[in-house]
């Protein structure tokens, strides 16, 4: 229950925080919102000698529309997005993700930066960026740059970051008309993390047909895991019953969960699958303005 | 039911708002990790990660350099003073701090005293112990193959990892109706470990005054005298002596049965404020908590029921292996090591019976009882109410009319079981009935047929349990040879205000509401001007707790008779101020008058105020009375539970829709407290139906010992419960009333498990284990094939 | 092992006091400065015993280190009470029986008068789903939901 002694700093800038995580590197972490990473030092497990906390900085929290893109600040709070007008009306699928992480006292300090750069294939928001196709922007001593979702998670916890940069935004394109996502999390209550999750984010053409598919699991596997096969089966095809079924086995396919409390492998499988059929039936719905 | 007396009085009946809350609201209670005396030290504790496993050396000087640390106490210091083994509750024996081996992964194995948690917390991590692995036993059949490794290697003459073997019922009687039977229901039944976690863990600040040669613990405990009297026998040798000990038990935040035992952490806290000469606190972790306190259920149970073709049930036979873990550190009455599973013949006139029950030791931490459960009673009820179930929809008999056929009948009562137990009063069929019609279970039963023919899956379960509490009549009942009586001091001031004191001790209970009613009930003193108090060796009469839904028949029905005493001799000062017999003097709620002249008569606040200022020559001057209660029997609350739900063909998930709830506690002291107990008890039901276990590798690794895998249901989980009652008072208790704090945590679980196989067993499923997880349903459903997407 | 000043409006009064880094907030509160109402339950963020207002947002003080409070307003439990008068939120746990060992109730009611300070009329779900974070034995939530609703309508 008790952390390990550790020394802290909250700087002001952000240039400061990648000063003193260059400076530090490998031995010091960042602190955004601490609902992942206090636990782990209140047990023990996790071990920093500096924690560098990012939350005296302004201007890292926002949820706004820009330049093509919505733009979330990485410090924004779990919280903010789940009641940002924007991320309600939309998007669905985003507002489905936030409210199933945690609980609401934590969704009150826990970040957006923070549930990706943790990089827990438990966590939430990684498929549903996975599905998304956002883009990262990470700030570190040379800079800033730009990070395709696709390119961002390496491992277990293990992250394109380097230790001394810092997730500052997370970019998801401006999604055409007729488009639609949907979330489902699977969990044995509230509070947990997923049994299994999957996000799906479509949208739709003219005749109803699949433009684009973003399919991606939660919990099924190292790293979060995009269903590119289902995602590609699905181009071109409306979305009826057949095809989200068939979807949904080529997506549970790519699930390679390991077996835990939670379930077996066997079971786990077979929820990405079921979830993934159901959240395509809530995408195409959304998609479909319904 | 009509209160007798006012709401200005509020006795009996009235939904008095509790005297406590005040405290509560403003956060102003006061409970063991509150408390700083001056000079504290804090204890941390080193703990094994081995199930089993030999001490091969503990280095402590790297603790010793952490700042801030005092001391570190091993098995070693505690030997010097005989301290390292203790009795437990059931005379078996325990380790504080082991000398040679650990037996259970978690087990205490050193601890540190420092300035302060943090350090202590710094002092643990930087003990060195070096282990030496042994042979695991985790499995309870296993235990009992011969050439299985004996675990208790310090009992000399042990050559086996049996504790003890119970049974109840004529067995050669049972045997001959079976063979008789015309129909034999068989059915294998887990019920797994739980852990209670009140959400306040365990914990105490021990004081040793060395000039007055006194030690006062401030501890998590539902039973301070008795803490005090084993304190005095345990540690007599080293200078304790009873009438220096002083067990404080403050508001505790949740009980259940978890605060019964005496952890070594309470042990070794006392230990080093002799010691040092200082304060010690201990409080434990959660993670500690769940992963080293004593845990509850754990009984592999092969049950058989016998009956007639036509649905009557004839004999119930039941075979069980118990899991104890290491030692039996169960808080059972000493006579009943099985505790009081007995009552497994339930709400049926069983002509015969015959229950067995084997203890077994294995690499797990000790116990057995600790989780709202009057001792295995919910062992027993799951059980029969799954057995009677499975009758039903094997010869296929609607479940509610095959119990309502098969119930013990009103003018049964009292009833003798074929266990030996006389049910003091029941109304089964009116309990039943009453839930029946409340939730509508025709119309339910028709929408089932419709949703069958659909493929939609949903359940009905019905629980009608009997519960048996209020432990114990003194001929029966004792822990550790202290009988089980309970105990009133009742003490009534000059201006008629009223301080009473109990042997019970609240966690929630409400006891300083409720027992104030009582007095209030019985001497129409306003329950508000009642001071209650519980929980301090120094000034509370000797009683056994609060534990096993005893308080109300045994510590409440001491409060009736030691007001009825007072209210004796206050109608002997009555009759001296009114000059008049007592004969000629009628008692209502708060005043005596004259028969015939209803105007002449005394308050009992004039009594009272005469009893310090005019008390009648050749009476003592005073109001007070004392009574220790042993109860004539045991009080048998009862009722029906109905569940709805409905699964999730796809995912597995159960959902429950409603589940009504009829509870008869005999008279009811406070409806609200009554009702916020159903509902606390149904939750504390569901859990272990669908969410709760805890469960151990083949290495005795713990799973499900934190937060994160042992799942407490929160408010999205927990439906909203409906309940009602009837009322059947106990004709013994002198209230009427029977106690009822864990009647929902007994009736409810067979409730859930019997709707989910409700709704399954028309796919061919019979049994499904508790917990019931979406992936267990989602098995058997595909299975029998009707997994769906 | 750096040690850090930090001020921290509780209850509406200033505080300033030093900690060490790793100090927990609530830790901070009860041992330091001796506010005992709000309580420990766990040591994995689950049970919400912990439950505080920071900056009017409830979250459990027990993930969060003291020094991230430096600055900011800081609401516990016995800041409730205004002036001699119960908060309706206490008023309703005490008269709907919101409570029983009272252990859970300081953080429960912290989150229902957060709730309430967003959400003037929630329903029942909404209740539950804000309390999802606080866990409680005793009660089965029933009486904690009525609780909340009767300070919903005391406040109205």
């Amino acid at each position: 229950m008790i952390p390990a002694s550790f020394d802290y700093q909250a700087p002001k800038t952000l240039d400061e925080a990648v000063a003193l995580l260059a400076q530090r590197r490998n031995e010091a972490k960042v602190l955004s919102g601490g609902q992942s990473l206090l636990p782990l030092l209140k047990l023990r497990l996790g071990q920093a000698a500096l924690l560098v906390d990012i939350g005296r900085i302004p201007g890292l929290e926002y949820v706004k529309e820009e330049g093509g893109f919505l733009r979330i600040g990485g410090r924004t709070r779990e919280s903010v997005l789940e009641r940002s007008e924007i991320v309600r009306s939309r998007y669905p699928i985003l507002a489905d993700t936030t409210a199933v992480i945690a609980d609401p006292l934590v969704r009150n300090l826990a970040t957006v930066g923070g549930n990706l750069a943790h990089a827990d294939p438990a966590n939430d928001h990684p498929a549903t960026m996975l599905a998304l196709g956002a883009r990262l922007l990470a700030r570190g001593p040379k800079g800033e740059r730009e990070i395709a979702i696709d390119d961002f998670f390496k491992g277990l916890f293990a992250t394109a970051l380097e230790p001394e940069e810092i997730l500052t935004e997370i970019r998801i394109p401006l999604p055409p008309p007729k488009s639609g996502g949907a979330y489902l999390k699977l969990e044995r209550k509230v509070g947990d993390y997923a049994t299994a999750a999957a996000a799906v984010q479509i949208t739709l053409g003219k005749k109803g047909e699949v433009m684009r598919a973003g399919v991606a699991l939660t919990a099924a596997g190292p790293t979060p895991v995009r269903a590119r096969e289902a995602e590609r089966y699905l181009e071109g095809r409306m979305v009826d019953a057949a095809a989200a079924s068939e979807a949904a086995r080529l997506a549970a396919g790519a699930a390679r969960p390991t077996a835990d409390r939670r379930g077996s492998v066997e079971y786990k499988r077979e929820m990405a699958r079921v979830l993934v059929a159901r959240a395509l039936a809530k995408a195409a719905q959304r998609a479909e303005g319904r | 039911m009509n209160p007798r007396t006012s709401p200005e009085v509020s006795g009996m009946g009235h939904a008095m708002k509790r005297k406590e809350d005040p405290r509560f609201i403003r956060g102003q209670g006061h409970y063991v990790d509150d408390i700083q005396l001056p000079g504290m030290l804090h204890l941390g504790i080193v703990r094994s990660p081995f199930a089993h496993a030999k001490i091969k050396s503990i280095k402590t000087e790297k603790a010793m350099k952490v700042p801030g640390v005092v001391a570190v106490i091993t098995g070693e210091t505690l030997a010097q003073y005989n301290l390292h083994w203790m009795p437990t509750l059931m005379s078996d024996t325990q380790m504080v701090l082991p000398t040679e081996k650990v037996m259970y992964q978690a087990q205490e194995v050193a601890a540190v005293v420092a300035s302060d948690r943090y350090a202590a917390a710094d002092g643990v991590d930087a003990v060195e112990v070096d282990y030496e692995p042994l042979p695991v036993v985790v499995d309870p059949f296993k235990a009992l193959e011969p050439g299985a490794p004996v675990l208790r290697t310090d009992k000399k003459d042990k050559k086996d990892n049996r504790i003890f073997h119970w049974e109840a019922g004529d067995r050669r009687a049972v045997d001959q109706e079976f063979k008789q039977a015309d129909v034999v229901v068989k059915q294998d039944l887990y019920i797994p470990r739980i852990h209670v976690a009140s959400i306040e863990t365990c914990g105490c600040v021990a004081d040793f005054d060395r000039a007055m040669g006194k030690l006062t613990v401030y501890m998590t405990t539902q039973a301070p005298h008795a803490i005090r009297t084993v304190f005095a026998l345990v540690a007599g040798h080293v200078g304790l002596s009873e009438e220096k000990i002083r067990i404080v038990s403050p508001d505790i935040g949740g009980g259940f049965g978890g605060k019964v035992p005496v952890y070594p952490g309470y042990v070794i806290a006392v230990a080093a404020s002799v010691v040092i000469g200082r304060p010690v606190k201990w409080v434990e972790d959660r993670s500690e908590n769940l992963q080293a306190d004593s845990f509850a259920r754990d009984y592999h149970v092969s049950a058989e029921l016998a009956a007639k073709k036509d649905g009557t049930m004839t004999a119930l036979r039941i075979k069980t292996i118990a899991d104890h873990g290491y030692t039996d550190a169960a808080a059972n009455p000493s006579k009943f090591p099985a505790g009081l599973f007995s009552i497994c013949t339930g709400s049926y006139p069983f002509r015969q019976a015959f229950a067995e029950v084997d203890g077994v030791y294995t690499n797990k931490p000790p116990g057995g009882i600790a989780y709202r459960c009057s001792f295995r009673v919910t062992e027993a009820v799951y059980t029969i109410e799954r057995m009677v179930d499975i009758l039903a929809h094997q010869i296929g008999v609607d479940p509610a009319q095959l119990r309502l056929k098969n119930f013990i009948r009103p003018e049964q009562f009292p009833y003798k079981s074929a266990l030996g137990w006389e049910y003091d009063s029941g109304n089964y069929g009116l309990a039943l009935e009453k839930a029946m019609a409340g939730i509508d279970y025709a119309g339910l039963r028709k929408e089932q047929a419709e949703k069958r023919k659909r493929g939609e899956l949903m359940g009905i379960g019905i629980s009608s349990f009997t519960e048996i509490v209020g432990a114990g009549p003194s001929k029966q009942f004792d822990i550790l040879g202290i009988k089980m009586f309970d105990s009133c001091e009742l003490r009534v001031h000059p201006t008629g205000k009223a301080l009473v004191r109990f042997g019970t001790k609240s966690q929630g209970q409400g006891h300083e509401t409720t027992f104030a009613q009582i007095i209030a009930e019985e001497l129409g003193i306003p329950a508000a001007h009642v001071q209650v108090e519980e929980g301090d060796t120094d000034t509370a009469p000797y009683g056994l707790g609060t534990y096993a839904s005893r308080s109300t028949p045994t510590a409440g029905a001491a409060g009736a008779m030691a007001a009825r005493r007072v209210r004796d001799k206050a109608k002997k000062i009555a009759a001296y101020l009114l000059e008049v017999g007592e004969e000629d003097l009628v008692w209502e709620p708060g005043k005596f008058s004259v028969k015939g002249a209803p105007q002449r008569a005394k308050t009992i606040q004039e009594i009272a105020f005469a009893a310090y200022t005019n008390h009648p020559p050749g009476v003592e001057a005073g109001l007070e009375a004392i009574d220790y209660y042993d109860p004539p029997n045991l009080t048998f609350p009862f009722g029906s539970y109905i569940c709805v739900v409905d699964i999730d063909r796809g995912t597995g998930e159960v959902k429950i829709r409603r589940f009504l709830a009829i509870d008869d506690c005999g008279n009811v002291i406070n409806p609200m407290i009554v009702e916020g107990q159903v509902h606390g008890g149904l939750t504390m039901g569901m859990a272990p139906a669908l969410l709760e276990e805890i469960s151990y590798d083949e290495d005795g690794n713990i799973q499900g010992g934190s937060f994160m895998d042992y799942l407490l249901p929160t408010a999205m989980e927990t439906p909203r419960w409906e309940t009602d009652r009837t009322v059947t008072p106990s004709p013994h208790h002198p209230l009427g009333a029977k106690g009822v704090g864990e009647s929902a945590t007994v009736g409810a679980p067979p409730a859930i498990a019997n709707a989910v196989v409700d709704a399954l067993w028309h796919l061919g499923v019979r049994h499904v284990d508790i917990p019931i997880t979406p992936e267990k349903v989602w098995k058997l459903l595909r299975e029998h094939g009707a997994a769906a997407g | 092992m750096a040690q850090h000043q930090i001020r921290v409006n509780v209850n509406g009064t200033p505080r300033e006091v030093q900690v060490e880094s790793r100090l927990l907030l609530v830790h901070l509160i009860r041992e330091v400065w001796r506010l005992t109402g709000t309580h420990v339950g766990c040591d994995t963020t689950h049970c919400g015993a912990c439950t505080v207002l920071l900056d009017g947002e409830p979250v459990k003080s027990c993930t969060v280190l003291a020094v991230q409070a430096d600055g900011r307003e800081l609401a516990t439990v016995e800041g409730l009470e205004k002036d001699g008068k119960l908060h309706p939120v206490q008023e309703g746990f005490w008269e709907m029986h919101g409570l029983q060992c009272g252990y859970c109730t300081p953080g429960m009611m912290m989150t229902g008068y957060a709730l309430l300070q967003r959400n003037r009329k929630p329903s029942e779900a909404q209740i539950r789903q804000a309390i999802s974070g606080n866990l409680c034995r005793c009660t089965g939530y029933v009486n904690i939901v009525k609780s909340i609703q009767y300070a919903a309508d005391k406040l109205r």
